[in-house]
């Protein structure tokens, strides 16, 4: 029962990777890496229980509170990349 | 089970696209956007394969916090690589010789889950029917990494200890700051207003990332968890409220010196409780005899040596962010 | 009543999933940034709901589903937060949006 929500949670992982891969702007890649993140949280989670041990749970909760923590930090350099080069800037 | 192995199967492909596409582009935010990636997909094949210990290290440190440092490097340095020099036949042809030479090397050893590899019949039955006898803690991981292998352990604190001074060596520890404001971390008053929404959030969730990081910390004897995974997330909580608040005053709120004795303090907690173990009789490193009853005494010898494992991660941590937020962009 | 249950949590890990692999497929196939984070939201906030939902039913009432909530909580609060802050943040970059960029292609061919 569990494997069927696998299958997609993986395959929208690879979207996510496709994005991060093609994304013309940074913060398409950034959207990507943000999503790839939620979805390993919730991948874990249910391997967790396909393995049949919940105690295994502490990833996926360890993981859901530092994926905020390095979206910030892109966020960051890019409010402080925009006050270095006043050109702005995509790439 | 045979799903599991297509999963790996899936994810291993996506790493090694990930992989390619990192080295090929030639802007390096990408390149870090990508190696965040990597490290998720890493993380989730050593999940697949029950190494939950190693999958929460590698989640919370490589796609993280290494994520913060390379973003920290990235501002002070520009964000472009350098055209190539001119093809080079012969480092190719030494990659090329090399994993070839690997690859035979692998033919020779033991195929997957083979009952019979030396591991499986002789080191493995060891710690899984010695620990109830020796140790009596559920997580066997925990009790080969703290007590079988302590030696190893405590070249690792160390090794962690040595990177923290190294990085404190090669950028300074006391920069000179010009009134502007620093490369990375802004003091906080600009553009504030455009940023309430994640401030409130942030702040509302640092006590958590706290109390989780010392769950982490203390449950490693019962579940996956253990000193460097709680530095790591305890580090990345201070981080969390480095990004939201202004690096100066995450340096109030941890001041350099403390920093510096949570660093060295770790790494010299665990030697004492080795040298401890010597001055109560026994060998350097054997918690036995720290207590009247030798369970006890290794329980209470791994609880104070991963409480030292976790200290110093989170000093070195915390140390290298500091190092490389504080710095002022060069010209 | 066993069954009642397997049936109700393969149901909603189903439905869950599905919205997982929509979004997805979202994030591909929108034309601009904004879009993509409209797409990206539903991966977020609808699929993670249904899944653990599904699989609190299954655990019954125990440690692994507090555990199961925190996840929950802690994902439905960052997730929005996360989208907020990208959006600000390519916003004040000065990313146009699929009607301004098109206004200034208009532009362009016009004058």
């Amino acid at each position: 029962m569990y494997y069927v929500v696998s299958i997609a949670v993986i395959v929208t992982m690879g979207l996510a990777l496709v994005r991060a891969l093609l994304g013309p702007t940074l913060y398409d890649r950034v959207l990507a890496v943000n999503m790839f993140g939620t979805k390993t949280v919730l991948l874990t989670a249910v391997i967790a229980f396909l393995y049949d041990r919940p105690d295994f749970l502490d990833l996926a909760l360890a993981y859901a509170l530092i994926n905020f923590t390095g979206v910030l930090a892109v966020l960051e350099f890019f409010r402080n990349r925009a006050s270095r080069q006043p050109a702005g800037g995509e790439g | 089970m045979f799903m599991t192995e297509i999963f790996s199967a899936f994810l291993l492909t996506l790493l090694v696209v990930t992989a390619l596409a990192a080295v090929k582009t030639r802007n390096l935010f990408v390149s870090v956007m990508l190696t965040g990636i990597y490290s998720l997909l890493i993380a989730i094949n050593f999940f697949l394969l029950d190494a939950a210990d190693v999958a929460l290290t590698e989640a919370a440190v490589g796609a993280g916090v290494a994520t913060v440092f390379f973003l920290g490097a990235l501002a002070l340095t520009a964000e472009k690589e350098r055209t190539p020099s001119a093809y080079r036949p012969v480092a190719i042809g030494i990659f090329i010789a090399v994993t070839l030479v690997l690859g035979y090397a692998t033919l020779g050893m033991p195929s997957y889950g083979d009952p019979d590899a030396p591991v499986h019949v002789h080191v493995a039955p060891f710690y899984l029917e010695k620990t109830p006898e020796f140790i009596d803690i559920p997580n066997i991981v925990t009790a080969v990494l703290g007590s079988y292998r302590g030696y190893d352990t405590l070249g690792e604190v160390f090794v962690v200890f040595t990177a923290g001074i190294g990085v404190m060596f090669i950028l300074g520890v006391r920069p000179s700051r010009k009134p502007g404001g620093t490369a990375m971390i802004a003091s906080g008053e600009n553009g504030l207003r455009h940023y309430l929404i994640p401030r409130v959030v942030g702040r509302l969730f640092i006590p958590f990332i706290l109390l989780f990081g010392l769950y982490v910390q203390f449950h490693g004897e019962y579940s996956p968890g253990g000193g460097f995974q709680a530095g790591a997330i305890i580090a990345s909580s201070i981080i969390l409220y480095a990004l939201l608040e202004g690096e100066e005053r995450a340096l109030r709120l941890i001041p350099r010196r403390v920093l510096n004795g949570l660093t060295a303090g770790g790494a010299l907690l665990y030697g004492a409780v080795g040298v401890a173990g010597m001055l109560a009789g026994g060998n350097f490193l054997d918690y036995s005899v720290l207590a009247s009853d030798p369970v006890k005494g290794q329980q209470m010898g791994l609880l104070i040596i991963e409480a030292g494992v976790g200290i110093t991660v989170t000093g070195v941590l915390l140390t290298i962010f500091h190092a490389f937020a504080a710095r002022e962009r060069f010209g | 009543m066993e069954l009642a249950l397997d049936i109700a949590s393969w149901i909603l890990m189903s439905a869950g999933g599905a919205f997982v692999f929509i979004g997805g497929l979202g994030v591909l196939r929108m034309p601009d940034l904004f879009t993509r984070m409209h797409a990206a939201s539903v991966t977020d906030s609808m699929g993670p709901p249904l899944i653990l939902a599904g699989i609190m039913l299954q655990s019954g009432l125990s440690l692994a589903t507090f555990k199961l909530v925190a996840i929950l909580v802690f994902l439905m609060l960052t997730s929005p937060t996360a989208s907020n802050a990208l959006a600000s943040a390519a916003l004040l970059a000065g990313t146009k949006t699929l009607d301004e960029a098109g206004d200034d292609a208009e532009a362009e061919d016009a004058s």
